[in-house]
């Protein structure tokens, strides 16, 4: 099993794990760590591909390095707007559930 | 590709439609809050001219202006491509934006002598960034670069849910986040997968190399999937009633009308021209499903709403699905500029509804449905402004809706795929239903006359009143837009393929 391979099995674990935290935990700081775990495993995916020279067939390829490193940048300022939204949250409820909807939104749906 | 490996001899305007705006939220944040509308308002203006000089110079050409970043060639270098499809956004976008500002100026104004507001200069810096992030959708031509652009758009777009700050907004923000995370992680594992097949992210490039196999129909269908979570397509809308009916106004109306359009402008693009002809028969007729779905599910529930902003959202819900329709019928010529003009009427049509309906609320200090009697008599251009525009989403003619509806019409009947005529007519029924249950108590009148407690400024109503006619006047001339929406689209389908 080549290097690449272990590497694109970690990833789609990684994948898996986040898509199944993200989806199952009913807590928004679970949700957005899950999301992280979801980003790190397509990350590695990319890392994956760039080992492999992508099809291009190279021994390595460094476009997917450089846009790796701009996902990571992307995907940090999503965790750190969820994180300041939750704290927000925190202050003026005092809780951070989406489930009891605030009786202003009056929407049906309460599963997120 | 002989005529697209240089730039365009006018490409320089596509750099001003990006940079512009980006120079604006800089401004903004040095300037502060109490100049934000000063300098969004000119530079706004000022883009309203650049918009229109993309759309001569993509119609006087004829073909797609493009802009090769540094001058590289992709795949090592960036593009920036405007065809037909992307200039009519450019403009619409500029318009609604135009009108958001004009519009807004009474709740995130910094009063002389007071200190401003976080609201003052947030809600002028996010104005700025959804109009940068549109733009940047509209003019990316490269996966990554519009995975860059969606994240934009989004950043932009969730803090606009909760410029308010009270809890519910905040909860409607956060689960709107979270969706649009999940969105945006689907389709970067999509281009990742394309990446690894293909070797590159440059659409043109992509078109010529794409083959019916497993790892494209994997990739289209996570990226689909994520952008659909960020379009709020049915069953994944539940996120939008709650952020688009709790925002402030002039925010509702431009997440309605621009920021769900983004992310399906890049389904558009996927669909149309990196896998034009690989996208199976069943997968359009699942989105199709889902469109047919959010008509009838969007419809039915904005019928049982007792809020007005609520009863809006709803049907933003309802509209979106027209937009999926174009997805099964793709082999009709017609399908496509349906869709498109959906999104270009609705976008008018939507943005007027909200602002109405915050004018209204306004003055009534709620927005409940049953208690809206008398408004006719005190905003009368509001409420005639809400009407034009209810009339665009039911499709009466001689609206944009109207067309849209014939345009998708007459494509599902010449594709001989007859039930997606039903849903449409189903649909229009229930958007009159629904629009007749909003405006028939607006304009009953009330024992009581209606006592205005501020003086609600003429030029807000008339801002209001323009998106409504702007809706009215896509239908009544439709010809020049279809034309230059098949602009830069030939060249495409040669590109793609058998």
């Amino acid at each position: 099993m080549s290097i690449a391979t272990v590497f694109g099995i970690c990833a789609a674990c990684l994948v898996g794990l986040g898509l199944y935290g993200l989806i199952v935990q009913p807590q928004p700081l679970r949700k957005i760590l899950a999301f992280n775990i979801l980003g790190g495993g397509i990350f590695l995916l990319f890392g994956a591909v760039a080992r492999r020279g992508a099809a291009a067939g190279m021994g390595g390829d460094p476009v997917p390095q450089a846009l790796v490193i701009t996902g990571i940048v992307v995907a940090f300022s999503a965790t750190a707007l969820g994180v300041a939204i939750l704290l927000r949250l925190f202050e003026e409820t005092g809780g951070t559930s989406l489930r009891d909807t605030p009786k202003e939104s009056q929407s049906q749906e309460t599963n997120s | 590709m002989p005529s697209e490996a240089m730039a365009s001899p006018n490409a320089g305007f596509l750099v001003l439609a990006l940079a512009l705006p980006v120079a604006g939220i800089l401004l903004v944040f040095l300037a502060g809050g109490r100049y934000g509308r000063g300098i969004t308002l000119t530079l706004v203006l000022a883009g309203v001219g650049i918009a229109a000089a993309i759309a001569d110079g993509v119609w006087r050409t004829g073909d797609a202006l493009t802009y090769l970043a540094g001058g590289w060639a992709p795949p090592l270098g960036i593009k920036l491509r405007a065809d037909g499809l992307s200039a009519a956004m450019i403009v619409v976008t500029s318009i609604v934006i135009l009108a958001a500002g004009l519009y807004a100026p009474n709740e995130f104004r910094v009063a002389q002598g007071k200190s401003e507001t976080r609201a003052s200069l947030s809600f002028w810096v996010l104005l700025l960034s959804v109009w940068a992030a549109m733009n940047a959708v509209f003019l990316g031509n490269d996966l990554f670069n519009l995975y860059v652009a969606l994240e934009l758009l989004t950043f932009a777009g969730v803090p606009l849910v909760c410029l308010s700050g009270s809890p519910a907004t905040l909860t409607a923000a956060l689960r709107y986040l979270l969706f649009a995370l999940l969105g945006s992680a689907l389709y970067l594992l999509g281009a990742v997968l394309l990446y690894g097949s293909y070797g590159t992210l440059d659409i043109g490039l992509l078109a010529a190399q794409v083959r019916p196999e497993p790892a494209l129909w994997l990739a289209i269908a996570l990226m689909t999937a994520g952008l659909a979570a960020k379009t709020a397509l049915f069953p994944v809308h539940i996120w939008l009633p709650p952020a688009h009916s709790g925002a402030p106004p002039a925010a509702s109306a431009l997440l309605s009308a621009l920021v769900v359009k983004g992310s399906f402008f890049l389904i558009v693009r996927l669909w149309f021209d990196v896998a034009p002809a690989m996208t199976g028969a069943i997968a359009g007729q699942i989105l199709g499903a889902m469109g047919a779905g959010a008509i009838v599910f969007g419809g039915v529930v904005a019928l049982r709403q007792t809020r007005l902003k609520l009863l809006i959202a709803y049907s933003t819900v309802a509209q979106i699905g027209y937009l999926f329709l174009m997805f099964p019928l793709a082999a009709e010529p017609n399908a496509l500029a349906g869709g498109m003009f959906q999104a270009i009427s609705h976008a008018f049509a939507k943005a007027a509804m909200f602002m109405a309906a915050g004018l209204m609320a306004g003055v009534l200090g709620h927005d409940r449905i049953a208690d809206l009697r008398g408004i006719g008599r005190a905003l009368p251009i509001t409420v005639f402004a809400f009407g034009l525009a209810a009339l665009s989403l039911v499709g009466v003619p001689p609206s944009g809706g109207f067309f849209t509806k014939c345009l998708l019409l007459s494509a599902s009947f010449t594709a001989g795929q007859w039930w997606w005529g039903a849903v449409i007519l189903a649909g229009g029924l229930l958007a009159g239903a629904y629009m007749f249950r909003a405006l028939m108590p607006a304009l009953a009148n009330s024992e009581i006359p209606l006592t205005l407690p501020a003086p609600v400024s003429r030029g807000r109503e008339i801002v209001v009143l323009a998106l409504a006619v702007c809706a009215l006047l896509v239908g009544m001339f439709p010809q020049r837009p279809i034309e230059l929406l098949q602009i830069g689209r030939v060249h495409l389908s040669e590109v793609a393929p058998q």
